[in-house]
């Protein structure tokens, strides 16, 4: 099955403007918040009105305005898990799944509801009222019962957003299991890169509504087409750049000379680093042929329980007259390769490997 | 049933006409179920739409709540009577309207109906679009989402404008007394037995029917609100 999408919607900031064809693999959207994620979805389950454009599932047309063909909602067979679940509050579990199974037999509809609360495990709960349950058992229910109509596509808008951590792994757990038994288009909406990276195997990176990427996860990690794209999936360090030869840039933010692998295809217009591509290296520079090491003076570091977060002025300690403002770095290492070396004298020595580097055409 | 027959055959053993009381409370009963019915309908309706034509549909639907009574009763004189539209047609079918008992429920409906419309547009309007979209998406018919998630969802509301409903047929007095008149027996509800008690001085009389239109009402506001209590506290919860 595959799910073709070419629909333009205008909204009050922008306008909606995206056309992709997803196939049985969960497709990541990814996206800041109003970046037109929610929209989208709610455009493909017939929640909103496209303006203009074509929706298809294989040979079924749902929205075809030059046609004039617009399905409605509960002619699509779309499955759709809202954010905050919408289970029916007044309804319990049991009859919440049931909901889209009105048209068949009393023993079957059982036998379905029995058979969805086994995948989704939350066997046993099936008398329970929604707010008798937690919030990643309101999930679950939320997602058996979109399965429950046996839908040709799923669509999941910000699934894990209003869980606790802990729960969010389960809950990340179930939806890999789910995605694995569905084999049928699975549109997946978040502003969390991790999650849409791990739950993802294609991914879209949405931003004020267009598609600013699309395609392997990986790809769109490892070589992210523009400045936005990568800003989105967490980069953190940019400098505005310009070719020097065949592998030699310039980063004038950084105010230095790079050596990169990556011959650039265009014009460069800035290059990036992820944090946690940058290396420590000891002074003298013994592991680095390639150059790419610049000294640096901490500003500043901060915590989290497993990683450390530096930031680093380039070139001159901090505050000395004639530096240069932009020539900071965001770097991210694991604490037991900070002990190493924070006890070193500044300057540390900082390197940039040619091969994490990407260069980005305007 | 056995408490309200028991008390038939002791009213029925006073020596006193007891009719306004069954009038009363047969209009009430059948007008707040028009009501409920017609309120409910036009605020699905309205709920959907919108536009400036809509501001003119609510100004009509409140007309009954702002306007006297008594104007209230004088159009729907005008549009039952002899030579009314309505009247007329209503005339071709060998009806008529003015003076009788359907009257009564005709002018109770009338006047109750904006409030029906008021709390059922605001208890339709608090259940979160999501719930309707959810269903929607699950392939219900829009029957079957107002049926099934929106109504039992507003059911509290709802509920309300049901009793404000019946309060105000209850306690309906102009626009009866234009549309139905005074006949004992037939038309004359509690209000108007009082008034036409108090016009012919029988001060005993009204004062009776007074106190029993007090009863009348604590019972009610009383008994609904034990029941909605009693209801709200198992809601949603596992019995």
């Amino acid at each position: 099955m595959a799910l073709e999408i070419q629909i333009e919607k205008k909204l009050p900031e922008f306008t909606l403007d995206v056309s992709f064809k997803a196939g049985n693999a969960p497709l990541s959207i990814l996206g800041p918040s109003g970046a037109g994620k929610t929209m989208l979805l709610r455009c493909i389950a017939g929640l909103e009105r496209a303006h203009r454009g074509r929706i298809a599932l294989d040979d079924r047309v749902l929205l075809d305005t030059d046609r004039h063909i617009q399905v409605r909602a509960r002619d699509r067979r779309v499955g759709m898990l809202f954010q905050h679940y919408a289970l029916f509050p007044h309804r319990t579990v049991a009859e919440n799944i049931a909901f889209g199974l009105k048209n068949l037999p009393r023993e079957e509809q059982a036998r379905r509801v029995t058979a969805l609360l086994e995948r989704t495990h939350i066997g046993g709960l099936e008398q329970r009222y929604p707010r008798e349950l937690s919030g990643g058992e309101q999930q679950r229910a939320a997602l058996a019962r979109a399965l429950a109509i046996e839908p040709d596509a799923l669509l999941l808008d910000e699934p894990l957003s209003a869980l606790d951590t802990h729960l969010r792994s389960q809950m990340e757990a179930q939806l890999q299991e789910t995605f694995a038994a569905y084999r049928r288009p699975a549109l997946l909406v978040t502003h969390n890169i991790e999650e849409a990276y791990r739950l993802g195997e294609q991914m879209l990176v949405l931003s004020r509504g267009r598609v600013a990427a699309f395609g392997a996860k990986e790809e769109i990690f490892r070589r992210p087409p523009t400045l936005e794209v990568a800003r989105l999936t967490g980069c953190k360090n940019f400098s505005r750049a310009r070719a020097i030869s065949e592998n030699t840039i310039e980063a004038l933010d950084w105010g230095c000379k790079l050596r990169v692998t990556q011959a650039p295809a265009g014009p460069v217009a800035h290059v990036g680093i992820r944090a946690h591509h940058i290396d420590f290296v000891e002074a003298g520079g013994s592991g680095a042929p390639d150059g790419n090491v610049f000294p640096c003076w901490l500003v500043r570091s901060s915590e989290t329980p497993f990683r450390i977060t530096l930031n680093l002025r380039l070139h001159q300690p901090p505050g000395e007259p004639g530096e240069i403002p932009a020539a900071e770095l965001q770097a991210e290492v694991f604490k037991e390769k900070w002990q190493l070396f924070r006890e070193r004298p500044f300057p540390w020595h900082a390197r940039l490997a040619p091969e994490s580097l990407f260069l980005l055409a305007e | 049933m056995v408490p309200v027959t028991l008390f038939a055959q002791i009213t029925a053993s006073l020596p006193m006409d007891w009719s306004p009381l069954w009038i009363s409370l047969e209009t009430s009963v059948v007008a707040t179920l028009v009501t409920l019915v017609a309120g409910l309908a036009a605020a699905a309706w309205r709920q959907r739409r919108t536009g400036p034509a809509m501001a003119l549909v609510d100004g009509v639907c409140l007309l009954p709540l702002v306007l006297p009574p008594t104007v209230v009763g004088f159009f729907l004189l005008l549009l039952f009577g002899r030579n009314g539209p309505l009247g007329k047609l209503l005339l071709k079918l060998g009806a008529t309207v003015v003076f009788s008992w359907p009257a009564t429920v005709i002018a109770a409906s009338v006047v109750a109906f904006p409030l029906m419309y008021l709390t059922a547009r605001a208890a339709l309007e608090q259940v979160d679009s999501r719930f309707l979209e959810a269903a929607r998406t699950l392939g219900a018919s829009e029957w079957r989402v107002f049926r099934s998630v929106a109504l039992p969802l507003a059911w509290p509301g709802v509920l309300a404008g049901t009793i404000l409903s019946f309060a105000r047929a209850l306690g309906e007095f102009g626009a009866t007394l234009m549309l139905a008149g005074n006949i004992p027996g037939k038309t004359a509800t509690i209000p108007i037995a009082i008034y036409f008690a108090v016009e012919a001085d029988d001060v005993q009389r009204a004062v009776g029917w007074c106190l029993a239109d007090v009863a009348i009402s604590l019972a009610l506001l009383g008994g609904l609100y034990y029941w909605t209590h009693a209801q709200g506290r198992a809601r949603w919860v596992r019995r």
